[in-house]
């Protein structure tokens, strides 16, 4: 007879340390401001963090330097495996999402690592934000190993691993201000090349008054946004962008409004009004853009959103780049 | 007014309810809570539609049309005539 076993792989474990270097620090910066988003991976496979036996818990993770380290630096002093799926360099959340954390990979992972000629037991402990990509009750079908559901963040493991079982407050997704902090580099970076041709644009059309207003609509709706969004009244980003906005617009409105007292008072109200106009539809609109990198819009929530506000921006914009591109000539 | 997510795609048969209580598990808004043998929608406008709850369920008895939650991805998709947004940040 055929000892399945015998023909399986010989397993390869490469080992990892709950250490993190500063060359890890400096790949997490890169990794946080944008800088070759994608490239931040980790090889794939089967690791051993300090020295497990048979009997040592395997941790499930992704193959994003980020997840993998936030995974191995709160298990000092823990002897595990740490299996390392290929998401392509995406995060858990993200990947799972997409199907790449998902049960396919799990089970393609777990055979080609020989994990079963590795550990005794047969449980998985997996980051509770993989389940959107991951059906547990397949991974048992198909591989024997339980799917056990862990903490959302990896700083809550060592706790969970007391009992193995999470608490309310563990299980629960947050989007706190160190958060929201950690996304303002990226999102100015991604959105940098855009945002240095809009100032320019403006300074063109309306020296440097107007590129001093299109860089106030970068920063409300890439920095401060992010940071006030809690705080912001209503509960439709777009409508808190619309607010945020007018608040970056009264003070160019005042500005060009009583700064033009020479002229006839329509185009004085017009010069003024052009900013109200602009700022906040361009503010919305970057603002309606953060909900990708919330932890918490829903598909339907971004949709309807979508047909709400996008008009109202489309035709605020519009008409306020009209109105100054008129008064250019008419002035 | 001014809340556009007060809907969602998040359809659950109670009677198709197993017990086994992984919903309430994956969610990571706390849209599910055990109640005796049963799990029951708790907070059903919290959810984001990530699509765990349904993944996991043995039995079926949770359905959502699960995708990104993002206006970016969506809006692309649209400019391109894609029917599916797909989030492509990395």
């Amino acid at each position: 007879m055929i000892n399945i076993d015998s023909i399986s792989p010989a397993p390869n474990i490469l080992p990892t340390s709950s250490h993190l270097t500063r060359a890890d620090r400096w790949d997490h910066f890169l990794a946080r401001v944008g800088w070759k988003r994608g490239e931040h991976r980790v090889e794939p496979g089967l690791y051993a963090l300090g020295s497990p036996t048979p009997d040592s818990p395997v941790f499930v993770t992704a193959n994003y330097t980020l997840s993998f380290d936030a995974l191995r630096s709160v298990l000092g002093g823990v002897d595990g495996y740490i299996l390392v799926l290929d998401t392509q360099g995406i995060n858990v959340w993200c990947a799972a999402g997409k199907g790449t954390f998902g049960t396919d990979e799990i089970v393609h992972r777990v055979f080609a690592t020989g994990l079963k000629n590795v550990v005794r037991h047969r449980k998985l402990i997996l980051p509770q934000l993989g389940a959107p990509g991951v059906a547990a009750h397949l991974v048992k079908k198909q591989t024997g190993f339980l799917v056990e559901y862990g903490p959302v963040r990896a700083a809550d493991l060592p706790a969970y691993l007391k009992t193995h079982q999470a608490t309310a407050e563990m299980r629960r997704v947050r989007f706190t201000l160190r958060d929201r902090l950690a996304l303002i580099p990226v999102e100015v970076t991604q959105t940098l090349l855009w945002s240095a041709l809009a100032v320019l644009a403006f300074y063109l059309l309306g020296g440097w008054f107007s590129a001093l207003a299109a860089l106030t609509v970068f920063i409300a709706g890439l920095v401060l946004f992010p940071i006030l969004l809690p705080w912001l009244p209503t509960h439709d980003f777009s409508a808190k962008g619309f607010i945020l906005g007018v608040l970056a617009a009264l003070p160019f409105t005042v500005a060009a409004f009583l700064g033009n007292s020479s002229l006839a008072w329509w185009k004085q109200t017009l010069l003024g009004l052009q900013f109200l106009l602009i700022m906040p539809a361009a503010v919305a609109f970057l603002a309606l853009n953060f909900t990708g990198s919330t932890t918490f819009t829903s598909r339907s929530g971004v949709r309807q959103e979508i047909f709400r506000y996008i008009p109202a921006m489309a035709w605020m914009g519009g008409i306020g780049i009209a109105s100054t591109l008129a008064l250019m000539f008419v002035r | 007014m001014f809340n556009a997510y007060l809907e969602n795609t998040l359809a659950y048969d109670p009677a198709l309810c197993n017990g086994c209580g992984m919903c309430v598990n994956v969610c990571p808004h706390a849209v599910f809570e055990m109640n005796g043998r049963k799990a029951v929608l708790a907070r059903p406008t919290a959810c984001m539609e990530c699509g765990a709850c349904q993944k996991n369920c043995v039995t079926n008895a949770i359905a959502v049309e699960s995708g990104v939650g993002c206006a970016s991805a969506m809006i692309r998709a649209a400019l391109r005539g894609q029917k599916e947004a797909e989030c492509s940040c990395g």
